[in-house]
């Protein structure tokens, strides 16, 4: 039993090891008082100065940001109002809509990318950020959909003809009663939505205008140029900002179920 | 219970997509402050029924009148009629209060009122100081009464109930169903009410309507329906019968079980076949030489009040309740009175 334990605790830690070595490894370098990525020349915080007087780095990320919450929020609305319409269809045209609703999320970036750039090339839409975030709204809505239809399904239909019964409107119906049930499901697809904006490399690189580099595309450009330690400063930042809202989200919804576990037990 | 009408249903048909006729005609009359219960096997159509009146389907065909007017097509937000829901169908995001308050939020009420007038209904409910509590705090009863509440807070001229016992256990319900008199009688608005525990029915209603395959069998008072039952389904379905073949001789007599009987029913054509229906409890158990039925007792089941006992008689198994033990294995006799034989038309098969 003892020795079962040490076993997987040693495989636990190479897990660790070998999915946050790179990490640790850039967060260290970030800190590195040299442009070398071999050897530690002591301790600085210059490449963070450095990092925010980068007007292209910071431009960039204001960019990726107004994208990000632009596109996810329109995301999360036509996402939202999809699931809604998709689960009043019957059983064989719901079928068929959501299989119609995973298949871009199975195709390659590289060809929602192409395919976009043709469109938006025929109908002559200047690249810049407006291509930008009609990009990124197609490729979120998808994601939105798969995590607002489970809440839709699960939830109680009734609900909804006891909003009529008490003298709400189908509309009134839905703002009062649907959509705050189905609230985590919307929260989640616009998070999800949110970090697939952000993330995004494949699609944007096809996408975007001259003056409309987001974040992802101007590191990649600069480490093409040459490696500097401001980028790895950068990466420090984003993975730190990551891991704290990973880890709020976590415990927002481990206080939650505890919450309704407690319910149960207490009366 | 007053004189006028209320609700009236006219030859009201209802046709789901698949071609199935759900409803088959339905005609009633609903008086003002009456207690109407709707009976029924389960998928009779007892719940598509509640949400015709309520208005969250339309027939097909036919029409529903409220108050005399015509309100086909009316959507349920703008009828006067409330809804507690076979489930309940609370609101989960809700606590107790907001629940109760929500139609009146939604009628944009002034805070105050509407904080003074749901206190006053959690009272009504026995529910008073539960106003902050979460749904999933509460048991089966009490959210049961929070459903009621939140119906009632609008104050309806009639509330719908579909089968808002069903979940609760029996000592419960027993409660919730005095207190549902009580409320009914107290807030003086018309309850239709749908179950399928005859005994409910009949504990509860000013009338019961009796429902099979989407049609309408009976309607009349529970001493009506349980006296006069129309057929032996009624019959049966509003408490255990024996059914029994019957041959009708002549008017007053009635052949079954291989013996002529006196009998108080007539009408019927010469020889013409009929249900005779008989409750357990008209049984006369009795010696098996001057009985005019004779069997076998085959089982024999304590039931609190009565013995519960079956007997092999004539290729029918007969059900008795007595108050008197028999041994399993017995030859007995059994005996009705005329005015406990039940003639009924044969039931038309369809
Ligand atoms: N939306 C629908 N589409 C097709 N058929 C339906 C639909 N809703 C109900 N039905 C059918 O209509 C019939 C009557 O249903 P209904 O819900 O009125 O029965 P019920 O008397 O309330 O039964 P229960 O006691 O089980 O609640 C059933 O056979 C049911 O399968
Ligand atoms: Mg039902």
């Amino acid at each position: 039993m003892k020795k079962h334990n040490l076993l997987s605790n040693l495989y636990t830690a190479l897990v660790m090891l070998f999915l946050y070595a790179p990490i640790a490894v850039l967060i260290v370098f970030s800190f590195n008082d040299s442009k070398s990525r071999n050897t530690w020349a002591g301790f600085t915080t210059h490449w963070y100065t450095d990092l925010f007087h980068d007007e292209e780095i910071i431009s960039a990320l204001v960019l990726t940001l107004v994208v990000a919450l632009v596109s996810s929020v329109i995301a999360t609305v036509l996402g939202t109002s999809a699931a809604i319409g998709l689960n009043k269809m019957n059983k064989k045209l719901r079928s068929v809509f959501m299989t119609l609703n995973y298949l871009p999320m199975v195709n390659p970036d590289i060809i929602i990318g192409v395919s976009l750039m043709l469109l938006f090339t025929y109908l002559r839409i200047e690249f810049g950020v407006g291509t930008l975030i009609l990009a990124h709204i197609t490729f979120s809505v998808p994601y939105v959909v798969l995590n607002v239809m489970p809440k839709l399904r699960a939830m109680d239909k009734h609900i909804y003809d006891a909003a009529l019964d008490l003298g709400c409107n189908p509309l009134q119906a839905y703002f009062k009663v649907v959509i705050p049930e189905i609230m985590p499901g919307i929260l989640s697809g616009f998070v999800m939505a949110l970090t697939l904006s952000i993330d995004d490399f494949v699609v944007s690189y096809f996408v975007n205008g001259p003056a409309s580099q987001t974040l992802p595309l101007v590191i990649y450009s600069q480490t093409r140029r040459r490696v500097t330690p401001k980028i790895n400063a950068l990466s420090t930042i984003i993975f730190i900002v990551v891991l704290g809202i990973l880890v709020l989200n976590n415990f927002y919804s481990i206080r939650k179920e505890q919450q309704l576990r407690g319910k149960k037990g207490g009366h | 219970m007053k004189e006028n009408i209320l609700i009236s249903l006219k030859n009201v048909i209802v046709e789901f997509e698949d071609g199935h006729r759900v409803l088959k005609g339905i005609d009633l009359d609903i008086h003002d402050e009456e207690f109407v219960t709707f009976l029924g096997p389960s998928g009779c159509g007892k719940t598509t029924t509640l949400r015709i009146i309520g208005g969250f389907a339309e027939p097909t065909e036919g029409d529903i009148f409220f108050d005399g007017v015509k309100i086909n097509g009316v959507p349920p937000y703008k009828r006067n009629i409330n809804t507690v829901f076979q489930r309940y169908a609370l609101f989960p995001h809700l606590n107790v209060f907001d629940n109760v308050a929500f139609g009146l939020n939604v009628k944009k009420m002034d805070k105050k009122i509407i904080a003074r007038k749901v206190k006053e209904m959690l009272a009504l409910v026995n529910l008073s100081g539960f106003e902050n509590r979460n749904i999933n705090q509460l048991s089966g009863g009490q959210q049961q009464r929070v459903a009621i509440a939140r119906a009632l807070i609008n104050e309806p001229k009639v509330l719908l109930l579909d089968e808002p016992l069903g979940a609760l256990d029996l000592k419960l319900r027993k409660d919730m169903q005095t207190e549902l008199m009580r409320i009914q009688k107290s807030l003086k608005i018309t309850f239709i009410y749908v179950t399928h525990d005859q005994e409910e029915a009949l504990t509860m209603s000013d009338r019961v309507v009796v429902m099979r395959d989407g049609q309408i069998l009976q309607i009349g008072t529970p001493q009506d329906i349980y006296n006069e039952p129309v057929n032996a389904f009624v019959a049966d379905f509003i408490g255990e019968s024996n059914i029994i073949d019957g041959v009708m001789y002549e008017d007053y007599e009635v052949e079954f079980a291989g013996q002529a009987f006196k009998c108080v029913d007539k009408g019927f054509a010469l020889n013409e076949r009929v249900d005779v229906v008989i409750r357990p409890e008209d049984i006369i158990v009795g010696d098996y030489e001057t009985s005019p039925i004779s069997g076998v007792v085959e089982s024999v089941v304590f039931k609190g009040v009565h013995y519960e006992i079956t007997v092999d008689a004539h290729g029918y198994k007969w059900l008795i309740h007595s108050t008197q033990s028999q041994e399993v294995g017995a030859l007995i006799g059994m005996n009705v009175k005329p005015s406990d034989i039940h003639i009924m038309k044969k039931m038309e098969v369809r």
